[in-house]
């Protein structure tokens, strides 16, 4: 978290000139929109998918790297999830939405893979963290794609390996991850690939340095190891993340509902968890949930 | 008049009143309780409704005799889905959502909060605010401590403690009103800085509260620090050394009581706190006693920091100055109560149709926060209170998810507690201080 403002959009080609620094105009309802247009990699790779063909699986299906020889590209080849048709008025498409009956969300987002160098101590880190991969022979491919973003730095990591990467990132004198702050979900929206996410936020306390670890998931298949045998602490944090999310945890001791009564049925934070109206007493109206109202960002 | 209850251990004796009978419960001897078919093991909920548990917390404590054999939390039951909620809110609008988790602490999780969305949009609050907001952290840091060893010792029984330590949480409230305008639930700090100035006369009520609570402080260390009782009730329970903190991921006190002096103010300093002198007092018994004595020693510290903050203000803005961030309405105090200060309203309903439709579309609708993530720590009374927003380039966020240190900490209480009496239960839960609001959110 040293040094905010490296902010890396590598997407391939040459980043585009400032444009989207923010405080300028980077917050601006023009920037808003723009965040769907070319100067922003991730957005970029979703307003593609929905250019050549919408349909759901056309994002995630370039998958990680099968590489087991260290000849894929560092960064991964993570690809972004297919972006949602957004649709305005009068069968209007493209153009942004200013009818308001998109509804709240905007097209999936995917963050654009870093290139070397990261910068500070990202480099360093990422050396180190290979090596330590490497001596406890987990393949190269396990870490699917870096990102660097506003000075953290992210590792979008399979499944399989999570465990033994904590252990490694736990153990290895060089990295020494001692705390996991907290592991969490992120629904990215029901049309989105692969659309549930596991965030690590792990700290090292000794180097003062902190990392992100991501595993992405489908939700048909939304099973993910337990950390609970490496980092105790995780032991609640995932019982919240299955509570909230439906992400089962393999190997967790007691994997049960811990802030939503023991007899809930649905993972209240997902995103298509029905979110109910209110009925209103004029004809049988009723105000609709606030995911179906009319937004206009 | 054969009564049922009789087989059971402990019969309940029925009067007959004119309303109908009314049965006197009592509590049955142990000995009829344990025979030759059940082991002496019982099972019973301490909670939630409990005064003794700190909220609405749920313990269940299996007991031999008055030894706990094993304890675990149940939590959930001030779960109001906060995280959820604020994802149908624009970005200010979380503020006033974050600031309700952890309710004794409301300008922590606001600032953590916006320190998360300002590293989000690439702006940097300016440095008047940024100043107010460590005032203020370390104000409510005061309140929220002295609120721990109030109801730690009203739990133990130091009901003086109780009486004296919201007495001067009372002051706290008191100032934080006159500052922010609200005792509680402030939604004063916002993302780029904060919703307005203070009002004047600020620095002499501050500068008076940090004269008034250096002449009390020291009255607990008359009350309570060196008092035999709670000296016993303390000293060598609750234990959790090091590794144990890092292995359930305890923070704050708890982790300094074990002898690691982690704070974030000093190894991840935000708001400009590598500018201000303070110390971080640690202690090496990882017992109760030693968080006590860090919450004490760390009141004093926060009073050093108000000092220096009172003397670091400098006159100017508190908000960026980036109209497409900056609230557009100029508060005032009108005469009929705090609005939109009326010269702002003769310009956009007068002159300017450009700044009307500004003002409603940034006040309706929100600013958008470029896609991405982040996650923004800062050092609550408890511990380590971490933000992770996830932003899709919208005007609200696709995730917030808290990492309170309540909850975490929380987890520790089955290994300071286990294998002890189960009055030493009170003693440990009370010195992780647990705040339900920010344990279910």
């Amino acid at each position: 978290m040293s040094d905010s403002g490296e902010r890396k959009t590598t997407d391939g080609r040459p980043a585009a000139p400032s444009d989207d620094t923010p405080g300028t105009e980077g917050t601006s309802k023009e920037s808003a929109e723009r965040t769907g247009g070319p100067h922003s990699s991730a957005q970029e790779s979703g307003a593609d998918a929905a250019e050549t063909g919408m349909g759901p699986g056309r994002g995630g299906e370039v998958e990680q790297t099968t590489d087991q020889d260290g000849t894929a590209p560092e960064g991964g080849t993570r690809t972004a999830p297919a972006a949602r048709d957004r649709q305005g008025m009068f069968g209007v498409r493209g153009s942004g939405d200013t009818s308001g009956f998109g509804g709240l969300r905007l097209p999936g987002y995917a963050p654009a893979p870093a290139e070397r160098p990261y910068g500070g101590w990202f480099d360093e880190f990422a050396d180190e963290f290979a090596e330590a991969l490497l001596e406890r022979g987990i393949p190269r491919g396990a870490v699917e794609q870096v990102t660097v973003d506003r000075g953290e730095i992210t590792f979008y990591v399979q499944r399989e390996h999570i465990v033994e990467m904590c252990r490694t990132l736990r153990d290895d004198p060089a990295l020494r991850y001692e705390l996991c702050s907290s592991v969490s979900g992120v629904d990215y929206g029901a049309d989105v690939d692969r659309r549930l996410h596991v965030v690590y936020h792990l700290l090292s306390m000794t180097f003062r340095r902190r990392i992100r670890l991501e595993v992405v998931l489908d939700v048909d298949d939304a099973h993910v190891p337990s950390i609970v045998e490496v980092y105790p602490t995780a032991d609640w944090h995932e019982r919240e993340t299955w509570d909230m999310f439906g992400v089962i945890f393999d190997g967790h001791p007691a994997l049960t509902r811990i802030l939503m009564p023991d007899d809930w049925e649905g993972h209240p934070q997902r995103k298509d968890y029905p979110l109910g109206g209110i009925p209103v007493e004029y004809k049988g109206a009723e105000i609709p949930p606030p995911d179906e109202r009319r937004a206009y960002s | 008049m054969t009564d049922i209850r009789d087989d059971s251990p402990a019969p309940a004796e029925e009067r007959i009143t004119t309303e109908g009978p009314v049965y006197t419960v009592t509590g049955g001897d142990w000995d009829t309780l344990i025979d030759a078919e059940h082991d002496d093991r019982i099972v019973i909920n301490m909670g939630p409704q409990h005064p003794s548990t700190h909220g609405v917390l749920r313990l269940v404590l299996e007991l031999e005799g008055e030894t706990v054999q094993q304890a675990r939390s149940v939590i959930g039951y001030l779960h109001t889905g906060i995280e959820k909620n604020c994802e149908y809110r624009n970005w200010t609008q979380g503020v006033t959502f974050v600031t309700r988790m952890d309710y004794l602490a409301p300008i922590f999780n606001e600032t953590a909060y916006c320190l998360g969305v300002e590293k989000l949009l690439g702006v940097e609050a300016p440095r008047r605010a940024q100043v107010a907001r460590v005032m203020l952290m370390e104000l409510t840091r005061i309140g929220s401590h002295l609120v721990c060893l109030a109801t730690g010792g009203m739990e133990l029984g130091a009901l003086t403690g109780m009486t004296a330590g919201f007495r001067e949480r009372e002051e706290v409230l008191h100032l934080l009103e006159f500052l922010t305008g609200l005792r509680m639930n402030h939604a004063y700090v916002r993302p780029g800085g904060l919703a307005q100035d203070f009002p004047e006369g600020w620095a002499e009520k501050v500068t008076d509260f940090v004269k008034v609570m250096r002449s009390r402080l020291p009255d607990y260390d008359k009350l309570l620090t060196g008092q035999p009782i709670w000296r016993q009730r303390l000293e060598n329970v609750g234990y959790l050394p090091l590794d144990g903190c890092l292995a359930l991921g305890a923070t704050g006190p708890i982790l300094r009581s074990a002898g690691l002096p982690w704070d974030q103010r000093k190894v991840e300093p935000y708001c400009g706190y590598e500018e201000y002198d303070f110390e971080v007092p640690t202690a090496t018994e990882a017992d109760c006693y030693a968080r006590y004595r860090l919450r004490v020693a760390e009141m004093h510290e926060s009073l050093k920091i108000i000092e220096q903050a009172v003397a670091k203000m400098e006159p100017g803005p508190v908000m960026v100055a980036d109209r497409k961030i900056a609230w557009p309405a100029q508060l005032t105090i009108g005469s009929d109560g705090m609005g939109n200060s009326l010269e702002h309203v003769r310009k956009i309903m007068g002159q300017s149709m450009e700044s009307l439709i500004h003002h409603f579309k940034l006040v309706t609708e929100g600013f958008a926060v470029p896609a991405g993530q982040v996650y923004s720590a800062v050092e609550s009374p408890r511990g380590e209170l971490g933000y992770h927003l996830v932003s899709d380039g919208g005007t609200r966020p696709l995730r917030v998810h808290v990492r309170d240190p309540s909850f975490v900490n929380l987890q520790t209480m089955p290994a300071m507690s286990e294998g002890g009496m189960v009055a030493d239960v009170i003693a440990a839960v009370a010195s992780i201080d647990p705040v339900m609001g920010g344990v279910d959110r």
